[in-house]
């Protein structure tokens, strides 16, 4: 439990009232622990993605609550949840996000203009983060200047540029074709490999195949939790920033 | 540090349409340069309207016929034979008024008979007089006239009826050109009638509500003979008090030997005194009021420009809540949302602002209505504000709308 940096406690999510509500998630419970790499599987509609916005801190819950590393998240108020969604969560969405007319390098540092770091030193990590999904070169781009791989890649960089603890990804790969998909899981790996938390919503299995453990969503429930390797086989995760 | 990033994240959404930035600019710059103007103006008119006060002289009383009922029945009982309206004000009533044991304040008078749609000719130029007046050479200095050219007529012109004129600028100008001086020893005709021109007015300028300098001064005689047809009253008498201190005293001792000549109580006097200046105050209420309500035209179109600020950031921030949702999920808090677009509204109204006053200032070097308008440093600085004011307070709403979506309803908007 304390290792855990997701904590669930029968949560659910209920859309609209009466004769028209729908319980997208109906009290579930998951413990994720640090250092994991969890795919998240299941038919569309079954409540995958309602899970992640809440593990995101974009949604609240309806029932339930959420730890996320130790912290109940049902108290916090908007400007502490921005925090949150700014230091220790990075979100990689299907349709990459990126803000458009802006360079990848821009894109990249916003989180940290948010987190208030100095605009010399935001550039210089924003740059290296780049350069580390094996960007350099594009830095410069607008994301109309690039390939949906490519784009995938900077939203990827603009997911780590805070050095988040937990990595979220909403069908990563669901946009790309299957170059562009293994050169996302290879990163993906190598993110895990060092140490990094990671979430992912798939449809394929052999890309829920990639993961440590693999979570398997029915009409709102977990049907299934399957461990494929131990998360302890990879060394700890790296230290959060302060 | 924060605040230079919301604004350069607000030059980026400014930049984004420039075309739609640079209309909703205009909105702006349009309402602050029509403040500025027609302030400018109203200011322009009312230092006119004080200098011409100025010229004039504060010390003129000017006597009038009263044709209310009051007059008339008044006037009945007062005079004999026959008479259509009114009462006389006659050249007896003025010599009274200048006893020195009974009107001890009064100075000098002026007879004025008047005639209107008088038409100058000289070979072929026309002019119509604006201001034709028949009265003695007491006039002109009651009036703060000096001659340009040549001489004023005697007052034995004045009582004979000589042919003769002191004609202002403006008519000179019109009808011998711009050496006006040359129009003196000319005979110009007044509606047909031949009349040698013995001196031309020196220049008072325009109030802007009319001018001084489009004059014609004849004697009374000669007007009475040839304009109005004899009659033995005056259209009125100026009276100047011998200093503004003693304005009131004048009135009344002009009043008190009136009342008892036309044998009439203040309750039903056939005639009127006005003070001059106190025309001229009139004249600048007026003016003052004309102000507020150009101001109030002006600060309309401003109060339009500015909803067209709030109208453009409405959809700016409906045309990118996608935008929005993503900075909230990479961890923008409430109030860097709403500062980006609140800077975003303030970067459009200001410098609509600053183009406006650069435009007002333009505007108001030329002549307008007649005045030269006169820009007011406190309306530069009223404008700036108020161009702030908008920026804020029309962008406030839509700022506040976007900062409050949830992120993932923004997120998830199409
Ligand atoms: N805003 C909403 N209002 C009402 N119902 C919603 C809303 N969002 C999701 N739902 C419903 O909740 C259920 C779960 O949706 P969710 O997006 O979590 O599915 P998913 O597992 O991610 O599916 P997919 O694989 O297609 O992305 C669905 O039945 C969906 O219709
Ligand atoms: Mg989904």
């Amino acid at each position: 439990m304390n290792d855990a940096v997701i904590q669930l406690d029968s949560v659910s999510k209920i859309y609209g009232k009466g004769e028209a509500e729908v319980r997208a998630l109906d009290s579930v419970s998951i413990s994720i622990d640090r250092g994991d790499f969890v795919a998240i599987i299941g038919a569309s509609g079954s409540g995958k993605s309602t899970m992640m916005n809440i593990i995101g801190c974009l949604d609240g819950a309806t029932q339930g609550t959420y730890h996320l590393d130790g912290i109940d998240t049902g108290t916090l108020d908007e400007f502490q949840l921005a925090q949150i969604r700014n230091r220790k969560i990075g979100f990689v969405f299907q349709n990459f996000n990126l803000i458009p007319r802006t360079r990848a390098v821009d894109n990249v540092s916003m989180p940290l203009a948010y987190a208030k770091v100095h605009r010399k030193e935001r550039r210089e990590r924003a740059l290296e983060v780049l350069a580390s999904v094996g960007l350099a070169e594009r830095a410069d781009h607008k994301p109309s200047q690039l390939s949906g791989g490519q784009q995938q890649r900077v939203a990827i960089a603009r997911a780590l540029v805070t050095n988040p603890v937990l990595l979220l990804a909403d069908e990563p790969t669901g946009a790309l074709d299957t170059k562009s998909s293994h050169e996302i899981l290879d990163l993906f790996e190598s993110l895990h490999a060092n140490g990094r938390t990671i979430v992912m919503i798939t449809h394929e299995t052999d890309v829920a195949a990639r993961a440590n453990r693999v979570v398997r969503f029915q009409d709102g429930h977990i049907i299934e939790d399957h461990r494929l390797r131990d998360v302890h086989a990879h060394p700890v995760a790296t230290a959060v920033p302060a | 540090m924060m605040i230079a990033e919301s604004v350069r994240f607000a030059l980026t959404g400014v930049m984004a349409n420039k075309m739609r930035s640079i209309l909703t600019t205009l909105g702006i710059l349009i309402g602050i340069a029509s403040v500025i103007i027609l302030l400018a103006v109203g200011a322009g008119t009312s230092n006119a309207i004080k200098t011409q006060i100025g010229k004039l002289g504060t010390n003129v009383l000017t006597v009038s016929r009263q044709t209310t009922a009051g007059g008339r029945a008044a006037g009945g009982q007062a005079v004999t034979g026959p008479r259509s309206r009114g009462t006389n004000l006659t050249l007896q009533d003025m010599a009274a008024l200048t006893d020195p044991v009974m009107a001890p304040d009064v100075a000098a008078t002026a007879p004025v008979v008047t005639a209107q749609n008088v038409t100058g000719t000289y070979q072929d130029a026309t002019h119509a007089v604006a201001t034709f007046v028949g009265t003695t050479p007491s006039y002109f200095s009651i009036s703060n006239d000096t001659l340009a050219a040549g001489s004023y007529f005697s007052d034995g012109d004045a009582s004979s009826g000589t042919a003769v004129a002191v004609i202002g600028n403006t008519v000179a100008q019109d009808l011998v050109g711009s050496s006006v001086t040359s129009a003196v020893g000319q005979t110009i005709a007044l509606n047909g009638q031949n009349f040698v021109v013995s001196g031309v007015l020196a220049q008072k300028g325009s109030s802007g509500l009319n001018d001084p300098d489009d004059i014609v001064v004849i004697p009374y005689s000669a007007a009475q003979d040839k304009f109005t047809g004899y009659s033995p009253s005056l259209a009125s008498i100026t009276v100047q008090a011998k200093s503004a201190d003693v304005m009131n005293q004048a009135q009344n001792e002009v009043q008190m030997i009136l009342d008892a000549r036309h044998n009439v109580t203040s309750a039903n006097r056939d005639y009127q005194v006005r003070n001059q200046a106190q025309i001229l105050t009139t004249a600048t209420t007026t003016t003052a009021t004309l102000t507020v309500l150009l101001g109030a035209v002006a600060g309309i179109s401003l109060l339009v420009g500015g909803i067209g600020v709030m109208n453009i950031m409405l959809v700016t921030v409906t045309e990118r809540t996608r935008e929005i949702g993503i900075r909230k999920a990479i961890g923008a808090s409430r109030g860097s949302i709403v500062s980006q677009f609140l800077i975003e509204s303030l970067i459009i109204s200001l410098i609509g602002g600053v183009l406006g006053i650069a435009a007002g200032y333009i505007g108001s070097a030329f002549p307008l209505l007649g005045t030269q308008p006169e820009v007011q440093w406190w309306t530069v600085w009223l404008s700036f504000l108020v161009s702030a004011a908008i920026g804020l307070v029309f962008g406030i709403y839509p700022a506040n709308k976007a900062a409050k979506l949830r992120p993932i309803d923004a997120l998830r908007y199409e």
